[in-house]
């Protein structure tokens, strides 16, 4: 029996705690590193790694972590994720949703804004910080709303927030349909040196959708919401980020219209990012039927062709990031028709053996599929991480690379088990998670 | 390339509503199966097999004489209990159910929710959870959004009938279409019928569509480009926005009835505009066989999708037989449905 255990860092680690990882394949996905080898941590930063590096001994006092020979990579990053708090702990809480994280090998979350209070000013977002070093597991940033509510109309405190430490901005699940409004987030953003994140839906085009507009939801009579719909906000934002210079960052791309749109944008040379998320190239519309509600997202899940067009864009790197749009919601919120039913899936526990399915089915070399959930979506928000690097931060996540498992929503950490994937087959898992130099997950 | 998870993606997907369903809710009814129609509910015509659409219209049949007599009486359905649970307006539908409950015998409770109150699904739930306590034998139901009859049917461990559930379907009336067809022309298979109209929003649309493209008639579908659904050459029919193509020739018109109450959100410019293309009057009927029928669900909306003329020609138009073959055939579902309850 596997036996997850959870340890609340610190954050008052003795800077010469010294932590030895040995007998690990060091992978790196920035500099093609993958050998095996050693690694040293002092404090809370990585203070050496190569092949040998304990071959005159292992430092005094040092705490040894034998990896066994499995795949040690930096902490993975999720930069899209809901915890709901503050205003909705009943679907879940800074606490869990980062337990979650440090369960599916993430060292590193970006919050997005749609909490009650929205995230729009410094208060907020010194609360998230507070509770992250009260409760959390592991290292909760968190994005601001572009404008104040996400009410579309006024710009909130851009820099006075950044100031506070968000790593972006986004309206979240509701986008700004103003193009000069979305002008000047960019412009401003810009000087900032952070990214304006958009959840490209137009909002007159899906209005009442509730799932991909297509055969399958022509069959179930359910309102759709076209590919159009991304697609004609990506292409404004794209000409708006030419304009200004501003960096835009697609949040979970589901179309191939937009993701062609994306790598046009990136050939120009623009500063034009996207993420995707694995339900988006592990799953179908066709998952919807008979109204499972567990299926119904926003962005939807869509046809074949853009399933094969995400998988695409990550191969050949349209698609900087993967990133989950981590949603937990309540029983309650999806026991309902579909029309009626929350959108959103949880997706911290699943990220990376659903991930891992892009390697494991040869479709993408690992290094690709790593490099999506570290260096790259640490570029994105501007965080340090996301490498194996002296003096980076000691955040790791070791994977066995070939541990077969089968995915139980009802043993989630995560206090909502809304997830699709029940059931399904998987194979690898993150079995240490080390943030800042302490582990805070192991499974036993 | 090749498509991972392809298999787990059938097999895997969580299904929601079974597994938070605490107990096996199927367990109290009476493992009876019957081969003519091997299903407990009527949520749809999807999954509903020829020979089973058969057994049904064959069996609506012998009801439909006795519904013509003094003594319409049955007592095949005596100490039952039905319950019409209506979370949106109707009058015949509901009505034909009553009929055709008492007419067997059962015992019919009328209970119809406003839909303004009604607008969280857990209401649904509780409702359903509610009335299964009281041990119904059936429930009838009608819901504005698709897929909750289906939901509902999870909750309770009686018979359920659809009578229509928001734009997904309505298989009573379909089933009551079809043996209007057959009787007046006395065969399905090989006839085209064109269904005209708001096919989007349609669940008449969709219910009719699978269940001629399964007795093997042609099936065409004419619509304004906003109201036609995303690939609906999909849904089994051959598209046709310009309805004097579409109903060329055809052996049945189906209308349907425009639904007024959405037309603020510009899905066709005016009802005026509407009638001049895809009305039915004489001139566009000219272009169908001689001996077409018109049919429609009702209720009419006189002057928008049919000219009132023609709604009332008993040469042409059968709309008022569609109406007495609903009753029969409902008691035909009805009596089917029984089989497989406890006894």
């Amino acid at each position: 029996m596997t036996k997850q255990i959870f340890t609340k860092p610190t954050h008052h680690l003795d800077p010469s705690h010294k932590v030895a990882y040995t007998n690990a394949r060091l992978f790196d996905a920035e500099s093609g590193l993958d050998a095996k080898g050693e690694l040293l941590t002092i404090g809370s930063t990585i203070a050496d790694f190569g092949p040998a590096i304990f071959k005159d001994g292992i430092p005094q006092g040092a705490k040894v972590i034998d990896c066994k020979g499995h795949l040690l990579t930096p902490g993975l990053l999720d930069i899209q994720v809901h915890f709901r708090e503050p205003g909705q702990e009943y679907k879940e809480t800074i606490e869990t949703g980062s337990k979650s994280a440090a369960s599916g090998g993430v060292t590193t979350v970006a919050c997005m804004p749609n909490t009650k209070p929205v995230i729009d000013d410094v208060s907020v977002v010194t609360f998230i910080h507070r509770r992250a070093r009260e409760t959390g597991y592991v290292n909760v940033r968190t994005y601001g709303a572009i404008s104040k509510g996400m009410k579309g109309e006024a710009l909130t405190e851009m820099g006075l927030l950044k100031e506070a430490g968000v790593v972006g901005f986004t309206d979240d699940g509701l986008p700004v349909m103003n193009a000069l409004l979305m002008r000047r987030a960019l412009a401003y953003a810009r000087e900032l040196g952070v990214p304006v994140a958009q959840h490209a839906e137009d909002l007159n085009l899906s209005a009442h959708g509730c799932m991909n507009e297509g055969a399958v939801s022509a069959r179930l009579g359910l309102p759709g919401i076209p590919n159009a719909s991304e697609a004609v906000i990506v292409e404004r934002d794209i000409i708006l980020a030419e304009l200004t210079g501003g960096q835009y960052h697609v949040l979970h791309i589901s179309t191939a219209e937009a993701v062609d749109a994306v790598r046009r944008a990136k050939k120009k040379g623009l500063k034009v990012t996207a993420e995707a998320a694995p339900h988006h190239f592990c799953l179908t519309d066709e998952a919807v039927a008979e109204y499972r509600t567990f299926c119904k997202m926003n962005p939807p899940l869509r046809a074949e062709k853009d399933r094969l067009a995400i998988i695409e864009g990550l191969k050949d790197g349209t698609i900087d990031a993967i990133a989950t749009d981590h949603a937990p919601h309540d029983e309650e919120s999806k026991r309902v028709p579909m029309t009626h039913a929350a959108f959103g899936i949880v997706g911290l526990e699943t990220m990376l053996p659903l991930s891992l399915s892009l390697y494991h089915n040869k479709i993408m070399p690992l290094r690709d599929v790593i490099a999506a959930m570290t260096y790259k979506p640490a570029d994105i928000i501007h965080v340090p991480g996301g490498r194996l690097k002296k003096g980076a931060p000691a955040d790791l996540t070791l994977i066995d690379l070939d541990r077969n498992w089968t995915l139980e929503p009802e043993s989630f950490v995560s206090k909502s088990q809304n997830s699709p994937f029940d059931h399904w087959k998987t194979k690898g898992r993150a079995i240490l998670t080390v943030v800042g130099g302490e582990v805070v997950y192991e499974l036993s | 390339m090749p498509l991972p998870y392809l298999t787990e993606v059938e097999a895997g997907l969580y299904y929601l509503t079974e597994s938070i369903t605490s107990g096996n809710m199927g367990d109290k009814l009476k493992n009876k199966i019957n081969t003519a129609y091997p299903h407990r509910h009527l949520l749809g015509i999807e999954g509903i097999s020829r020979e089973n659409i058969n057994h049904i219209l064959d069996l609506a049949e012998s009801y439909i004489e006795k519904n013509r007599q003094i003594d319409k009486k049955h007592v095949i359905l005596k100490g039952r209990t039905l319950i019409n649970l209506f979370f949106e307006n109707s009058t015949r539908t509901r009505m034909s159910f009553e009929l055709a409950g008492k007419r067997l015998g059962a015992d019919v409770i009328n209970m119809s929710v406003a839909t303004s109150s009604v607008k969280k699904g857990e209401t649904l739930i509780d409702t359903a959870m509610t009335l299964n306590a009281m041990h119904p034998d059936f429930i009838v139901a009608r819901h504005p959004e698709s897929g909750a009859v289906h939901l509902l049917s999870r909750k309770v461990n009686c018979a359920v009938i659809n009578a229509g559930d928001g734009s997904h379907e309505h298989p009573t009336q379909a089933l009551l279409d079809a043996l209007t067809i057959r009787r007046k022309k006395g065969r399905i298979e090989g006839l085209t019928v064109a269904i005209c109209g708001d096919i989007l929003h349609s669940r008449v649309a969709r219910s009719n569509i699978l269940l001629l493209n399964a007795m093997g008639a042609k099936v065409r579908i004419i619509a304004p480009p906003t109201l036609m659904p995303a690939q609906a050459e999909k849904l089994g029919a051959k598209v046709f926005y310009d309805m004097r193509e579409g109903i060329k020739d055809c052996d049945i018109i189906m209308m349907l009835r425009l639904q007024l109450e959405r037309m603020e959100t510009n899905f066709i410019p005016s009802v005026r505009e509407y009638f001049h293309f895809w009305g039915l009057d004489e001139e566009k009927l000219a272009l169908a066989k001689p001996d077409a029928l018109i049919m429609h669900p009702g209720p009419i909306n006189r002057g928008v999708e049919i000219d009132t003329k023609l709604a009332d020609d008993l040469n042409r138009s059968v709309i008022l037989d569609q109406v007495e073959m609903g009753v029969a055939v409902r008691q035909a579902v009805l009596e089917i449905l029984s089989h497989t309850l406890q006894e």
